[in-house]
């Protein structure tokens, strides 16, 4: 078919001239249409669902932060620590730049373990949107990572510390993992050729798929629509034109919407950066006023608070535990087998790796199932849209005891963060071994207790109140 | 588009090769790349042998030196110090060094002390747990994160491992292993050689 532009009248504006070229030649309006203007998103959608919004422009912030710390940071072991300390104090407005960036990343965390915990209470993750929940755990591994390779840059004794036990986590992998940390950092130690790496991962190679992993979420959550507080599918009940009547186009009633949370959410954000960008030790660590030094551990290192509740489970595996651990996966074969009407294949492999599991537990280290275990509490979200088996989507319609289990997790993961930033106690690690239960059997055993109890009824229309 | 089922088995033949051949220099260039993260040979080139005076030092003192980028103890422990290191095997992990998962003890080192001299104590000073360095903390007696019979040792920040004076883990602590004992040896009696011993220089 040869190409034809659409022939506008002789007195249209230049606007609408330029517009029908580029039309002609590139999906430009009919991209604002699908993703803006006639998007039709769910009219009930609350406080919670702005979340998504604020994340992209903290990666916004971030990015452009970034970008200009790049200009004036030096990555390299013998100038690393000054650079940010020239940066600091003498590029112009650079501590602003840079506060903006360190403020950004625990802002970062907030905002999508909010975005996260949205997901959890609404049902978003359920079929047809799994794949957007599994780009969407792509993304908060690509922040982990993020987060991880940027805080050694300013080489500071947190960073270096940190690093180092983040990256000897890999040198608990049996056989391998000695040669495999030593890989990681390209010297024996901690050095200048880990700085390099790291910088180059955090600066390009993590960024890049971060944005691909937020482009892959979006255009998921548009093919399939966005899900509500109510969990209902709009798309179920539509006008003549096949437009759902409980939708409305996502700008610009969202689009004003967003700017008006967005301008609360930078009130805050600012007032964090001018007035507190060490958050009291949280969002900046003392230990990392103080340049690395390779033959001294500052007395206490904790990693910074969004990584601290999957950090006290690595904590908490102490040789003792791994006992616990092996009552727990006897039990947890044992309702495979009893309670479930899986096919007699899928039970034996269930009793296998059980059994295997069991044996790498006598075999193997504490250390190594420490890791293990911080690695499968991240990992275990991938599994949610298959975990979860209840009748309904959204928390509203749930049984009302099911909301003292997310109660109860929520509690558990705040008690495991916190514990986290603390110094090693026995106390503390018994209550960390008790709630690392509960932050499991939260996942593992949803396939039973998110189908028991009496369900509400669903509606077929949003529930939504005009104001 | 009549000819869409007729396979010209000889083009067949070199789209086959040409994926084989793109396949081998994609696969190479991957292990070029993967290979970069590797230690560079200056890196390796720094893992020299270090040679330190001990010449003075008093009991009880503690010295650090760096080799290969680690931080190296040695500690002249006192009579007392070393008296004390036989009194709690019972609390250990491994009392007798046998693992070999971690580092493996040189034979001159399979002794309660741990050491070629009883007193002079040679440890690298990074926990086997992750990696950290950790703290001295001869001061026997009751305090903050330690037991209430605590008779001098080592405790690591990070995760609260416990370690006695010979470098020992005590049961049930993160970390699986004793302290490493580098290879080292004398020059005279008050040259030490840390990374080296009878045996040659220590690998990598």
């Amino acid at each position: 078919m040869s190409f034809q532009e659409k022939q506008l009248p002789a007195d249209a504006s230049v606007g609408d001239k330029a517009l029908n070229w580029i039309d002609a030649r590139f999906p430009l309006s009919s991209t604002w249409k699908a993703h803006l203007s006639e998007y039709y998103a769910p009219k009930n959608f609350n406080f919670l669902y702005v979340f998504g919004s604020l994340a992209l422009l903290v990666l916004v912030i971030q990015i452009v932060t970034g970008i200009f710390l790049v200009m004036h940071y030096k990555p390299d072991a013998n100038l690393a620590f000054a650079s940010v300390e020239y940066i600091m104090r003498d590029v112009p407005w650079g501590w602003l730049v840079r506060y903006m960036h360190s403020t950004g990343a625990s802002a970062f965390f907030i905002v999508v373990y909010i975005h996260m915990l949205r997901g959890l209470l609404y049902g978003s993750y359920r079929k047809p949107r799994e794949l957007v929940w599994l780009f969407g755990v792509g993304i908060f591994l690509c922040l982990m990572a993020e987060a991880f390779f940027g805080y050694l840059l300013p080489w500071g004794q947190m960073s270096y510390w940190g690093a180092q036990v983040i990256v000897n986590l890999f040198g608990a992998i049996p056989f391998i993992g000695p040669d495999l940390s030593l890989w990681i950092r390209g010297d024996y130690v901690v050095s200048d050729a880990t700085l390099n790496r790291f910088f180059a991962f955090h600066v390009i190679a993590i960024p890049l798929v971060l944005i691909g992993l937020v482009v892959a979420h979006i255009v998921a959550l548009h093919e399939v629509g966005s899900s509500n507080p109510d969990g209902i599918e709009i798309k179920n009940t539509v006008d003549d034109k096949g437009i759902p009547l409980d939708g409305i186009p996502f700008h610009p009633y969202y689009s004003v919407h967003d700017i008006f949370i967005v301008t609360i959410f930078l009130l805050i954000f600012t007032a964090v950066v001018f007035f507190a960008p060490e958050m009291g030790g949280y969002f900046l660590e003392y230990n990392n006023f103080i340049p690395a030094n390779p033959l001294k551990t500052p007395p206490h290192i904790a990693p910074v608070w969004y990584f601290t509740p999957f950090y006290s489970i690595l904590r908490a595996t102490t040789s003792d535990f791994v006992y616990w651990l092996e009552a727990g996966v006897v039990a947890y074969v044992a309702l495979i087998i009893l309670r479930t009407r899986l096919a007699s294949k899928c039970k034996i492999a269930a009793a296998i790796i059980g059994l295997l599991v069991i044996v790498g537990m006598y075999l193997l280290d504490a250390k190594f199932w420490g890791v293990v275990l911080m690695g499968v509490s991240v990992m275990i979200m991938f599994g949610l849209p298959w975990l979860d088996s209840s009748p309904v989507k959204s928390i509203r319609y749930r049984p009302g005891w099911h909301k003292y289990i997310y109660l109860v997790f929520g509690i558990a993961f705040i008690v495991l963060g916190y514990l986290g930033v603390q110094p090693p106690t026995p106390t503390g690690t018994a209550i960390a071994q008790f709630c690392t239960f509960l932050y499991f059997g939260f996942f593992l055993l949803m396939p039973w207790w998110s189908a028991m109890g009496t369900f509400k009824p669903v509606p077929d229309r949003v529930v939504f109140h005009p104001h | 588009m009549s000819n869409e089922k007729q396979v010209d088995s000889g083009r067949r033949g070199l789209l086959v090769a040409t994926c084989a051949a793109g396949g081998v220099a994609g696969l190479a260039t991957t292990g070029v790349l993967v290979s970069t993260f590797q230690p560079s040979e200056r890196a390796k080139a720094a893992g020299a042998p270090v040679e330190v005076d001990i010449a003075g030092m008093a009991p009880g003192e503690q010295r650090t030196v760096e080799w290969r980028g680690k931080p190296v103890w040695i500690v002249k422990r006192t009579p007392e110090q070393v008296a004390a290191l036989k009194t709690h095997d019972g609390e250990l992990a491994d009392p007798e060094s046998q693992r070999t998962q971690f580092s493996t003890t040189p034979e001159y080192a399979m002794n309660e002390w741990r050491s070629r001299h009883k007193d002079i104590l040679v440890l690298v000073g990074i926990c086997p747990h992750l990696g950290c360095s950790p703290s001295s903390k001869f001061q026997a007696g009751p305090q903050p994160s330690l037991p209430d019979d605590w008779q001098g040792g080592f405790l690591c920040p990070c995760h609260g491992s416990t370690f006695d004076l010979a470098g020992r883990v005590y049961k049930n602590k993160p970390s699986p292993d004793n302290l490493q004992v580098p290879p080292y040896m004398f020059e005279g009696d008050t040259k030490l050689v840390i990374g080296k011993d009878e045996k040659g220089e220590a690998k990598a």
